[in-house]
């Protein structure tokens, strides 16, 4: 049995279905937001923690240059270490058919059996390499699929300069490249980066690494600090080139990996912790003004004898009944949004298994939310229909009070009409409510910019990283430091046009006991190359006697312009020395020291010597040189930032489309429920003015103007207001989703700006359109009839 | 002056208004003819439901007859569309009605300057509104103005831009029996003063005293169209 009042409730959400429904798609779209990305969040790191347990993810992680055999006793006796696995991890360059310049390879050897006692591969088709067999090889199966290798295919590779012909015999995932990219080329691009696994035993020798390793890693005790057991590891490794031990935290695919984790948290809390705030505001008006059209109704109800809590309970019911719906449809929607991330994700991801896990907590936890948010917007109208006494409830509201503006007082009102005057003096007399209003459009305005905030940081990493930063056309990395005379053999090269030296050294950069290890790149005095700059463009000059580091190494260490930073070198005699900072970069991954080629020669003791060289080309020549650069020995990989912006362009296209587009709809979603519902509301508080100016002979243009003035007029007010708090809104995903070494400007471009305004004002237009019709429709006689 | 009749101003001939409500068909008017001469002032008199509101808005351009014809001199007002009779009413009519309708968020002197700026040949909003003796609360919002001050104004922003035709539906309804006369006094003036046509919707009987015409409406018919022999100042009308 229906009651009464449940009868009432049902009508009154019919009548105000447009008022309604805009509530609700407010509340569904927050709530989408926050199921798709906690979901996308929570199955992703589901599925790769279970896989980091099934293949026993190391924890710590150390590359070295050369050590015996002998001294993986004296690692493995350090407090804290449970398992260590010792191993050759070597570059190598893979001279595939189809692409331009030779793949980047990471070649890492398996012990005798195949089976790692650590990040053990999850072989998806054929074998592991049989002992002994050095032309055996498991390719990662992503590598493979896009050049179309399948097993017993063969892969052409260049082993410490010989080219040779591997037999492909399995196909792997493995743990430690689930994101897979190399130092030289961060992104993700399964076709320019392959990583390959064959038999220690086999492949030592290639490496003249019989009987020794230069790679090593860690699985650690319950209970054992990580930081303890790398100091450790560092000095037992210290004399054989130890190029500092690292965590999880820092190795590069679980790197990766934790960055989507973090941006996607940080996004799931603050998306649709705007969105309910919206919503809250929403239920705030729409429900006073019903309270207040109500009151005789109310006062009916209590004058037959119901209590004034069934009659608040009546409103809460009504605004709890919009927002489960909402946030019903918005799970829906949510769990949909969220497995069409995860199958975004699966191509970067190279997970055995990346199931979506929707968990009924998520949902629970969003309705709940929600109707707290919607209960919180209902508090103050259900107060006020709490404490109307039946009798003045009879009574229609006393007339609205009204007083000239501000913008008159001070004489200004000559300026306006008396449409104009009208407006200003409506938004004026509610100032908490315009204020709100306006708040809420401009929240709008800004998740339109934030959906395009990926696109401009894209832009700015395409610009300043891909672009600027590197003009040469191939950075040619040796496998080891060669004398000077190696940039001369390059430039002569066929094609080569002009070239630049750099020598790249691994150091430990410190200030206190706060460490750090990145690479110390040695330029020319001015380079005009690979350069050093900062955001906005500009580029950073090299001091003599200095070091310039990216900003986010410099924020770590605590260091400013001017201070002092101690440089220890991995290589050689590991010397310190203690170098002034002289400027800051700006670099969106990674951590870097620049420095001059002198500065970083007077550091290492030594005379000369060069690590890369960077040359301009002539494409004409590019197939010649490339088979030139894949026979020399020396060459450990080659990188075309022309082939690393293609890569980036295909990788975040997709991704950025479908987040703009869903961004942008729910940022219009709550322009339109605002600038909606406002209309509908002075609509219904100011009908019977509108008709009385029809009825004084004001066309409906003449009316509409009025009404809709006030709607132009606080849109007109949020749009600045919500470019400034897009720009705030996109500093505080830039500053929740950092990480160490991964950050993104927040860069917000004219074209953003321009379409976050237009997203707002035709989304404006389409609600003016709605109640326009309405304002044409206006019953003049009825409304005129009716005591106010 | 009364007994003197001027050109025919409006004139209405057959006029019938039928409302759908709901399932049902309300009959609002029957065959209705009525003329209005220049400078006269109306009664229309008769019980709730009689249809006298709905003749007034007819007559005003709010609303359009079922069947029949109405004329504002050579202007066929059954025949004209939406823009046309906004025009009519913004160029020819003043209306008042029993709540005002004063815009809330306008100073007395502002509602006056609303109808002023549309008008060709307008009073000062200040003349008008000396005109109903509210020359002191020029700039006085709606919620600062007695019920009588409010009617005041609503009469001062009908009657300023000059108006042929002033339309009065039961201008006193909601106001007390003293500040009722002040307001009728104001409507006389004005139609002595001005010369203008004007309508006067009551269903207080001793009202009519003050008018030229009185025309009674019974069931959507008029049941009597009679002249009064002479005009009592409503300062002498009594209810």
């Amino acid at each position: 049995m229906v009651s009464a009042l449940h009868r009432k409730l049902l009508r009154d959400l019919t009548r105000l279905r447009g008022q309604v429904l805009a509530i609700a798609l407010v509340v569904a779209s927050g709530i989408a937001s926050y199921v798709a990305m906690q979901s996308a969040y929570e199955s992703l790191r589901e599925s790769s923690e279970r896989y980091y347990g099934d293949n026993r993810m190391p924890h710590v992680f150390v590359h070295l240059e050369r050590a015996p055999e002998a001294v993986r006793g004296r690692l493995e006796a350090i407090p804290g270490v449970a398992t260590i696995e010792t191993r050759l991890f070597e570059t190598l360059l893979l001279p595939m058919p189809g692409l331009n310049e030779p793949a980047v390879g990471q070649l890492v050897s398996l012990p005798p059996g195949g089976v790692p006692a650590l990040a053990a591969l999850h072989v998806r088709a054929g074998r592991l390499p049989e002992p002994g067999r050095a032309d055996e090889v498991v390719v990662l199966e992503a590598f493979a699929k896009a050049h179309g290798i399948g097993l017993g295919g063969k892969l052409p590779a260049v082993l410490n300069g010989v080219r040779r012909d591997l037999s492909v015999v399995g196909l792997a995932l493995s743990p430690e490249f689930v994101y897979s990219g190399t130092a030289s080329s961060p992104f993700s691009d399964e076709r320019r980066n392959g990583v390959i696994w064959m038999d220690r035993e086999a492949i030592a020798p290639a490496f003249r690494m019989e009987g020794a390793f230069d790679d090593a890693v860690f699985a650690l005790q319950p209970g054992a600090t990580e930081r303890a057991v790398t100091d450790a590891i560092d000095r037992v490794l210290a004399p054989y080139g130890g190029l500092g031990a690292v965590g999880r935290d820092r190795q590069g695919s679980a790197l990766m990996l934790e960055t989507e984790l973090t941006q996607l948290s940080s996004y799931a809390s603050v998306v649709p912790a705007v969105f309910l705030a919206v919503a809250a505001f929403l239920v705030n008006v729409v429900l006073s003004r019903l309270v207040m059209l109500q009151r005789a109704q109310i006062a009916t109800l209590r004058a037959v004898g119901y209590r004034a809590i069934a009659i608040g309970m009546h409103y809460v019911e009504l605004v709890g009944t919009i927002v489960v719906l909402g946030a019903l449809a918005g799970s829906a929607l949510g769990a949909w949004m969220g497995s069409a991330m995860m199958s975004i994700y699966e191509p970067y991801f190279r997970l055995p298994r990346l199931d979506y896990l929707l968990s009924p907590a998520i949902v629970v936890k969003a309705v709940i939310v929600s109707v707290v948010a919607a209960l919180a917007g209902a508090l103050q109208a259900v107060r006020s229909v709490l404490a109307l006494a039946p009798a003045e409830a009879m009574r229609p509201e006393a007339p609205a009070r009204y007083q000239p503006s501000l913008l008159e007082r001070i004489g200004l009102g000559r300026l306006f009409g008396d449409a104009g005057r009208m407006v200003l003096r409506e938004l004026t007399r509610r100032p908490l409510r315009t204020a709100l209003s306006v708040f809420g459009i401009a929240i709008s305005v800004s998740i339109v910019i934030m959906a395009r905030v990926k696109d401009d940081a894209i832009a700015v990493v395409r610009e300043l990283e891909l672009g600027e930063a590197h003009r040469e056309d191939l950075l040619i990395a040796f496998r080891r430091p060669l004398p000077d005379a190696a940039e001369r053999e390059i430039a002569h090269l066929p094609g080569v046009i002009s070239t630049e030296p750099g020598r790249t050294v691994p150091v430990r950069a410190r200030r206190g006991h706060v460490f750090r290890d990145v690479a110390l790149v040695g330029h020319p005095a001015k380079p005009s190359l690979r350069r050093v700059l900062e955001w906005p463009l500009r580029e950073v000059a090299l001091a003599d006697d200095g070091v310039v580091l990216t900003d986010a190494l410099a924020e770590i260490l605590g260091v400013r312009v001017g201070d002092a930073v101690e440089l220890e070198v991995f290589q050689g005699d590991r010397r310190t020395i203690t170098a002034r900072v002289s400027g800051l970069s700006y670099e969106m991954i990674g951590m870097t020291a620049h420095a001059t080629l002198p500065t970083v020669h007077r550091l290492l003791g030594e005379e000369g010597g060069i690590t890369e060289v960077m040359a301009k080309t002539d494409p004409a020549h590019e197939k010649e040189l490339d088979r030139r650069l894949a026979e020399l020995p020396t060459v450990a990989a080659v990188v075309r930032p022309a082939s690393l912006r293609e890569s980036f362009d295909k990788q975040t296209g997709g991704v950025l489309i479908v987040t703009t587009i869903v961004l942008t709809l729910f940022g219009a979603t709550i322009a339109v429920a605002i600038v909606y519902n406002n209309a509908r509301i002075a609509l219904s508080t100011r009908s019977r003015d509108l008709a009385t100016l029809r009825v004084l002979g004001f066309t409906r243009a003449e009316i509409s103007a009025v009404l809709l003035g006030e709607m132009a007029a606080t849109v007109l007010l949020a749009l600045p207001l919500g470019l400034l708090m897009g720009h705030g809104l996109m500093v505080l995903v830039a500053e929740t989703s950092k990480m160490e070494t991964f950050r993104f400007p927040a860069a917000v471009s004219a074209p953003t700006l321009g379409f976050a305004v237009a997203v707002t004002v035709v989304a404006a237009l389409v609600s003016a359109l709605i109640v326009r019709r309405r304002l044409d429709h206006l019953d003049l006689v009825g409304v005129l009839k009716a005591r106010e | 002056m009364g007994s003197i009749r001027g050109p025919t101003v409006l004139a209405a001939r057959g006029l019938s208004k039928v409302y759908r409500m709901g399932d049902f068909d309300v009959v609002a008017l029957r065959d209705v003819d009525l003329d209005l001469a220049e400078s006269e002032l109306v009664v229309l008199f008769g019980p709730s439901g009689s249809g006298k509101s709905t003749l007034l808005n007819i007559l005003g351009g709010l609303d359009v007859p079922t069947s029949g014809s109405v004329r504002y001199r050579d202007h066929d007002l059954g025949a004209a569309n939406e823009s046309q009779l906004t025009r009519y009413r913004r160029e020819h009519v003043g209306f008042v009605f029993q709540f005002y309708n004063l815009i809330p968020s306008l100073t007395a002197r502002e509602n006056v300057a609303l109808v002023t700026d549309l008008a060709d040949d307008p009073m000062d909003p200040e003349e008008a509104l000396a005109l109903v003796g509210l020359r002191e609360r020029l700039d006085h919002f709606p919620a600062q103005l007695s019920g009588g001050e409010q009617q005041r104004v609503a009469i001062a922003r009908a009657v300023a831009k000059r108006p042929e035709l002033l339309l009065c539906d039961e201008p006193t309804g909601a106001l007390d029996f003293s500040t009722g006369r002040v307001v009728l006094s104001v409507i006389d003036r004005v139609n002595r003063e001005l010369g203008t046509t004007t309508v006067l919707i009551t269903h207080n009987a001793p009202i009519a005293a003050m008018a030229d015409r009185v025309v009674r409406l019974a069931d959507g018919r008029i049941k009597s169209d009679e002249r009064n022999a002479a005009r009592v100042r409503p300062e002498d009308v009594a209810w």
